[in-house]
């Protein structure tokens, strides 16, 4: 795609059954493409906060925000790229942990400031929090070594309020 | 509801624009769509256009939000629009778009579409601005609310000497009118044509109108003159063959005074035939006129223009005896196969008590003219 640019959609819906696939459906049928999708309920337990990372031309998003606007479950949209905010994601990896290799991998872990949550006699399991370059980046680190399967729990992110 | 706000008055700001863009104006053209009519607005665009002077076109929703018998009234737009609505959309300098969601059967190529006008879209739905086509002033509101203000503004405002200033532009239409009609020729087989328009006469173009899909959705579009909102009842963007029998039985029951015809194929009617013992049973008196060419005809017209006559599960040669199914159900039934009775069973069926079908056996391959091929401009149409 064009200009594909990168952005991340902070949405309020209704907590309610079917929410989601209405939204992924409007995605799905329109051709849009979701890059990841987080959803969790607030503090009101009516509503829920979907934080959605998808690639879009300028013409494309500002389609989308308003598809989404309209959907009836939808409460409010907010579109973070372009304003400051906070995003952070979570990784779990699991790694193969040959004893020629644990020293590495324990000194990485301190690099990243993450933390093993898991060993084994052939495998650490990691976890680490930070933005998606972060995560990229320890990820690349990893990879040689010898990565077994990872989960990523996909974007989420406030905005910042003004200081 | 909380995720429910629709933007129904509009910005003050964006209307001046517009009413700046009217203003400056010397070929402009009204553009309105079935949202005019969702929001009861017919009232105030026909004052709009007539305090402006300016020529109205509609999408096929949109019939009868201006009077299909007014002099500044262009016929429909788009594939099986008038000459001079396409004509005028492609030279006017201004596009004053209201109720519309520019669809492929309106635009054809969007590169060329309005090409030379400033596009002004007035719509409540805000998806439905910059979807499909660019936009210069794009206003969000109800259609009504909108117009109503547009007019309040335009009070008091010196448009100069409209019959002068119109005359160029109205002349221009004129000449499109006059040199390509929308026409065709009764000779010794029935027209579906001229079935609707003596549908037209007969009826004092007071009746409501509903349609399947196909041909005799756009005949009954192009030949039928709509003067009010809500008498033409189609389905648009869904395309629902079979759509027409149920509607016009939903349409008698609200309005019980009016004749309610509906104007039906031979092939979407038998969508839906089994409505008739609907018809039948609430007593309701629906018309149902089918022009009959034996054909599912606007696909066969397709294949006949595009696809070299290698006509492809479209002849209906085994049709059901339409008088005697009409007998079946409890209704009446008539049949015409000759010009000449073309009216008389017209003014039989329109009379008789109780539901009717009128079968009408119809040129077998005639087409629907104007045509603007899929995905060509506007301008570039097929006539007869």
């Amino acid at each position: 795609m064009l200009d594909a640019d990168k952005h991340v959609l902070s949405i309020l819906v209704e907590n309610q059954p079917g929410v989601l696939s209405r939204i992924s459906g409007l995605f799905s049928g329109r051709g849009f493409n979701i890059e990841s999708l987080c959803v969790a309920v607030t503090t009101d337990p009516t509503v829920s906060r979907v934080t959605l990372v998808t690639k879009a031309d300028q013409m494309i998003i500002e389609q989308i925000k308003k598809q989404l606007n309209k959907l009836i479950n939808v409460i409010k949209v907010h579109e973070l790229t372009g304003s400051p905010f906070v995003e952070r994601e979570m990784v779990l990896i699991k790694v193969h942990a040959k004893p020629e290799h644990r020293a590495e991998i324990l000194r990485t872990v301190d690099i990243f400031r993450c933390k093993v949550v898991d060993v084994g006699a052939e495998h650490y399991t990691i976890e680490v929090t930070g933005t998606e370059e972060k995560l990229d980046a320890i990820l690349s680190l990893l990879k040689p070594i010898g990565i077994k399967e990872i989960a990523r729990t996909g974007v989420i992110a406030l905005f910042r309020e003004p200081k | 509801m909380r995720s429910y706000n629709p933007t129904c008055n509009p910005n003050k700001r964006q209307l001046q624009k517009v009413l700046e863009l009217i203003k400056a104006a010397e070929r402009p053209v009204i553009f309105a769509g079935g949202g005019v009519i969702l929001s009861k607005a017919p009232e105030e665009l026909t004052k709009l256009a007539k305090r402006t002077q300016i020529p109205v076109t509609t999408t096929l929703m949109g019939l009868g939000a201006f009077p299909g018998t007014d002099p500044l009234w262009l016929g429909m737009i788009g594939m099986h629009g008038t000459y001079r609505a396409n004509m005028s959309t492609a030279h006017c300098d201004l596009f004053l778009s209201v109720g519309v969601r520019f669809d492929d059967r309106v635009t054809g190529k969007t590169d060329t579409f309005a090409s030379q006008a400033k596009i002004v879209h007035i719509d409540i739905d805000p998806t439905s601005i910059r979807k499909n086509i660019p936009v210069t002033v794009p206003v969000v509101g109800d259609c009504k609310c909108t117009l109503e203000e547009l007019n309040r503004m335009l009070e008091g405002v010196d448009l100069g000497d409209l019959d002068k200033k119109r005359k160029p532009w109205l002349d221009q239409i004129q000449a499109w009118k006059d040199t390509k009609p929308l026409a065709y020729e009764q000779k010794d087989i029935i027209k579906p044509q001229y079935v609707v328009e003596k549908l037209y006469e007969l009826t004092e173009g007071k009746a409501i109108i509903t349609t399947e899909v196909g041909q005799n959705q756009m005949w009954a579009a192009q030949y039928y003159h709509f003067d009010k909102p809500n008498h033409f009842i189609t389905s648009g963007g869904l395309g629902v063959m079979g759509f027409g029998l149920p509607a016009a039985i939903g349409a008698q029951l609200a309005c019980p005074d009016h004749i309610v015809v509906d104007v039906a194929g031979d092939g979407s009617i038998q969508m839906n035939i089994q409505e008739m013992a609907t018809a039948v049973q609430c007593n309701l008196p629906v018309k149902v006129v089918i022009l009959n060419n034996g054909y599912l005809g606007m696909v066969r017209q397709w294949q006949q223009l595009f696809y070299d006559k290698r006509y492809a599960c479209t002849c209906m040669e085994h049709a059901p005896d339409f008088v005697k199914l009409a007998e079946a159900y409890g209704a009446s039934g008539f049949r015409a196969t000759k010009p000449e009775e073309v009216e008389s069973v017209l003014k039989k069926g329109l009379s008789t008590p109780g539901p009717v079908i009128m079968d009408f056996v119809v040129e077998k391959e005639e087409c629907v003219y104007p045509m603007v091929p899929a995905g060509a401009p506007i301008t570039e149409m097929l006539l007869v």
